[in-house]
């Protein structure tokens, strides 16, 4: 038994290295002083610096985070109303299908959702851009929302709405009292997912970004296309840090929830 | 009579979404694989789709993906397993998919360094006498990379799934004698096989449609279903041809679900797919 646990130590371990290598190799480099990522001459922090000098940059930083946070706000309240109007069907065929179609962006391929999205806002005539790229944002994260919050409902035991009721609350009162403080880990738990989904999105804002819009996913990716500038390096070490933040703090919203840790991984 | 309206009126901004977003781009792209650059209705794009071509290109998009799904459960079966015995498992497990939040494009870029001519891993062949060799741009680093951003994807449900299995039944299967092997395969693996699909289907997808890491890991060498796509949209502006690629990863995406479906609900991982 001792012998397995060593050996089982050994590889878990080596998983974990080689999960966690090339972050950190990004992040020690982006303190390299010389212009590459092989030969790390002195520390310095002028990478960091061209950064925050980068108006540009600045600016697509603003527009990821502003897109982020918009489209996982509108996502959440889309959301969760239609996960309320899910739980109180009757019909429950006409419930299962539109559970399906809840799923179909989830499981769709991002290609196809981006190039579908592409033909739809050139069909309809919205302009690509700021505006392409929130609404494609919304439309992704809608299910996920879903997903998050219909556990929630369903746990939910329906004498304490019909107690409300009696007890003469509104409607309005019973949602807002009733039904939202209930389902509130639910709620956060999928405003958190749609907030990282749409910071890590890079192949539908690939297609619908359109020329003079661009986030950090598909400017890092032109960048990278052009070979190693360090500034990206610099770029990854602060999001690491955030991203790590936005884990923490989605972690302990789940604790609280009770929700499995796992329950949402992307990629 | 008026709590059934207001019931409706939750729905309609979802309705709406479900209408605009799920159904109608499935439906323009069924219609647009119809034409041809010209505008001109035509089943040619359908045509074109069965020639050597493209043939090739999904038999070969089929091969990467079926490489980098098996690499890929190779590696995080025994981890997943690993990880449940672990003393605080969650924990652990957060650990391992950390890595799957940050930005998939700052993965990829640090394995261009990573590989590169000047890189470390030739850095390290050279002290083994092994000259300087192209590690990029290769269809080893292809699937080292997919194989390295996807394992967190295909731990996850196997973790879940070996998870809930009961220990009791392996302790029993020993005493009655069976061997490790005879265990595993006839215990364990059979309880967590839905995981397993779950997984499956987490990667395999996905990896049909990679196109960011064709481009930058495999340098254009690799064309995936996904990449065909993305160029027939973006660079040659045939909206047709790649609506017709796209459907077909459509029915191909909706045949793996079939085969990697599972009966008893709550399983399903619902993971992203990009």
């Amino acid at each position: 038994m001792e012998k397995t646990s060593k050996s089982a130590k050994l590889y878990l371990a080596l998983v974990f290295i080689v999960l966690y290598t090339p972050i950190l190799y990004l992040i020690f480099y982006s303190f390299n002083s010389g212009g590459n990522m092989s030969n790390f001459e002195s520390f310095t922090l002028e990478h960091y610096a061209a950064v925050f000098s980068d108006t540009r940059l600045i600016m697509i930083l603003l527009n990821t985070v502003i897109v982020a946070l918009l489209s996982a706000l509108i996502a959440t309240i889309i959301g969760v109303f239609g996960s309320i109007g899910i739980v109180f069907m009757r019909n429950k065929s006409l419930r299962r299908s539109i559970l399906s179609l809840n799923n179909v962006l989830i499981v769709s391929p991002d290609v196809v959702i981006g190039a579908s999205f592409l033909i739809l806002f050139t069909a309809i005539g919205v302009k690509l851009g700021f505006a392409s790229v929130l609404i494609s944002h919304i439309a992704f994260s809608i299910p996920i929302v879903v997903l998050m919050v219909l556990p929630k409902l369903q746990d939910m035991n329906s004498t304490l709405i019909d107690a409300a009721a009696d007890l003469g609350a509104t409607r309005r009162d019973i949602l807002t009292r009733v039904i939202i403080p209930f389902v509130k880990p639910g709620i956060f738990a999928g405003f958190f997912m749609a907030l990282t989904y749409s910071l890590d999105d890079f192949a539908v804002t690939f297609f619908v970004t359109g020329n003079g819009f661009s986030t950090l996913s598909v400017e890092i990716y032109s960048m990278a296309r052009t070979g190693i500038t360090l500034t990206i390096n610099a770029l990854s070490g602060i999001i690491f840090i955030v991203t790590l933040l936005l884990v923490v703090g989605y972690y302990f919203v789940s604790l609280r929830g009770k929700n499995p840790v796992g329950m949402g991984v992307r990629k | 009579m008026q709590t059934k309206n207001t019931k409706t009126f939750y729905l309609i901004p979802y309705y709406v979404w479900i209408i605009l977003f799920v159904i109608a781009p499935i439906g323009l792209i069924a219609y647009y694989s119809f034409f041809d650059l010209s505008g001109n209705f035509t089943l040619d794009n359908y045509f074109n789709f069965f020639t050597s071509v493209y043939l090739k290109l999904t038999l070969s998009s089929f091969w990467y993906a079926f490489l980098i799904t098996f690499f890929t459960l190779v590696i995080a079966y025994p981890t997943a397993y690993l990880l449940t015995k672990t003393r605080h498992k969650q924990l652990w497990l957060l650990l391992i998919i950390i890595p799957s939040w940050i930005n998939l494009l700052l993965k990829t870029y640090a394995f261009i360094g990573i590989f590169g001519l000047y890189g470390p891993v030739n850095a390290f062949l050279n002290v083994f006498g092994i000259g300087e060799t192209q590690i990029l741009f290769t269809d080893f680093s292809f699937v080292f990379v997919a194989v390295y951003i996807f394992i967190p994807f295909m731990i996850l449900p196997i973790f879940n799934s070996l998870d809930k299995l009961n220990p009791s039944l392996v302790d029993a299967s020993r005493d009655l004698g069976a061997s490790s092997w005879t265990t595993f395969s006839k215990v364990i693996l059979p309880l967590t096989i839905n995981g397993v699909k779950a997984g499956i289907q987490a990667v395999f997808i996905p990896s049909l449609s990679l196109f960011m890491i064709t481009r930058l890991i495999a340098g254009n060498k690799v064309i995936t279903l996904g990449t065909a796509i993305e160029q027939q949209f973006l660079v040659t502006q045939n909206w047709g041809m790649g609506s017709t690629i796209a459907v077909f990863l459509i029915i191909f995406m909706v045949i793996i679900m079939i085969i990697t479906g599972q009966r008893d609900k709550g399983a399903t991982s619902i993971g992203k797919n990009k």
